[in-house]
């Protein structure tokens, strides 16, 4: 009787974990090797996916690097210390922020006015990293931990009740400013 | 041999999965838009329909039969036929980039696609042996293939036809899928499986 059940049980469980440990074996053996420049670029950018480089997120910007297509100037958010990283990884000369992408701002996060929100959810889904919990016509609110601070929630919303605000150091967000360049940077010939 | 002929005939034409069993259907209304895309379901789909066939009917003969599990068989298909599609995608992208790159975002769609269960369940139901289920997946997959490329054909004219308003998009699709039907009933009696 306890046979009846016991056994579709266990073989059921066998064969899944026996074609787990299969799929598990195949995703190692068959894995695509990627290019580790990417992985490398991809480490110095500040992720905040706020396509200002214009690629649609930091990932395929690296990409766009690692392939020749774009420049290491593109990246207002990460600055002149993040050109000046992505120089060195690539042995290339640094150059200024491109100012076409935009300038180099103190990292800021979005605030929703709570009284103003009517709840239309549009800035959630401008938000690339998630961070705007919320519901239709439901308040919405910013968690500030996840914001990277990219303005792309400030143009849908149709009330205008997002502010960006500089980020006040406290100490859960306080960090070691980066060594500024020590030597000026030059204008490109 | 003249055996697997008539496999390959009644899978093709006169049982015709699509038009004639109606399984299959979901990726027939769906990619069949274009016609590159519709021939990029039908190689993949043809891939993983062998595989799977073949692979469901060893899991039933050695494992389920003995154990007197054979109500379990739509159960372990299913998982049979998901892990068969995903060695596929695994095995397509590490060996040929390309035809990943065309056949790549299809793979995953032939888990839902239920001629693909429907396949290894006849098979079970029809007493197939190891080469009969695997001609017979082979062979549904063919005629899968062959009405899938045959309607996306259609539907690209179709689009730039002057079709009275109600029945622009998925209804005129529906109809000539239906004609389709009708014109394969004629194929009926030609091979009896």
């Amino acid at each position: 009787m306890l046979s009846d059940i016991s056994t579709p049980v266990l073989l059921l469980s066998l064969l899944g974990i026996l074609f787990g440990l299969g799929l598990g074996w195949a995703a190692r053996r068959f894995r695509v090797e990627q290019d580790p420049v990417v992985d490398q670029i991809d480490a110095l950018l500040p992720q905040t996916q706020c396509a200002q480089c214009g690629y649609p997120g930091c990932r395929p910007y690296a990409e766009a690097i690692a392939s020749g297509e774009a420049d290491i100037n593109q990246c207002p958010p990460g600055g002149e210390a993040g050109i000046r990283a992505l120089a060195d990884l690539l042995g290339r000369e640094p150059k200024p922020l491109n100012p076409e992408n935009g300038v180099e701002k103190p990292r800021t996060v979005a605030v929703i006015d709570e009284e103003a929100c009517i709840g239309c959810t549009l800035c959630i889904q401008a938000c690339p990293v998630d961070a705007i919990v919320g519901a239709s016509k439901q308040m919405h609110t910013v968690i500030e931990e996840a914001c990277t601070g990219c303005d792309l929630c400030l143009p849908p919303c149709p009330v205008d009740c997002i502010d960006m605000v500089e980020l006040e150091p406290r100490l859960e967000t306080w960090r070691r400013s980066r060594p500024a360049p020590k030597i000026a940077l030059r204008e490109p010939a | 041999m003249a055996e697997y002929l008539l496999i390959l005939v009644s899978t093709v034409l006169a049982n015709n999965f699509v038009l004639v069993r109606f399984l299959g259907l979901c990726p027939f209304m769906g990619v069949s838009t274009k016609l590159e895309g519709a021939m990029g379901m039908s190689v993949a789909t043809a891939f993983v329909l062998t595989l799977s066939s073949a692979s469901s009917y060893l899991v039933h003969q050695y494992l389920l039969r003995p154990l007197g599990l054979e109500y379990l068989s739509t159960l372990s298909f299913i998982l049979v036929i998901a892990v068969v599609v995903q060695l596929t995608e695994m095995v397509m992208r590490k060996t040929s980039p390309l035809l990943y790159r065309i056949l790549g975002i299809f793979l995953p769609l032939i888990t839902s696609n239920c001629a693909v269960l429907g396949v290894a369940l006849l098979n079970v139901q029809e007493h197939h042996n190891l080469f009969q289920s695997a001609l017979y997946g082979f062979g549904a997959a063919l005629g899968f293939g062959m009405v899938l490329v045959m309607f996306a054909a259609m539907r690209e004219r179709i689009a730039h036809a002057d079709v009275p308003l109600h029945f622009r998009g998925a209804p005129i699709g529906l109809l000539t899928a239906g004609l389709m039907a009708l014109a394969f009933m004629g194929f009926s009696g030609l091979a009896n499986l």
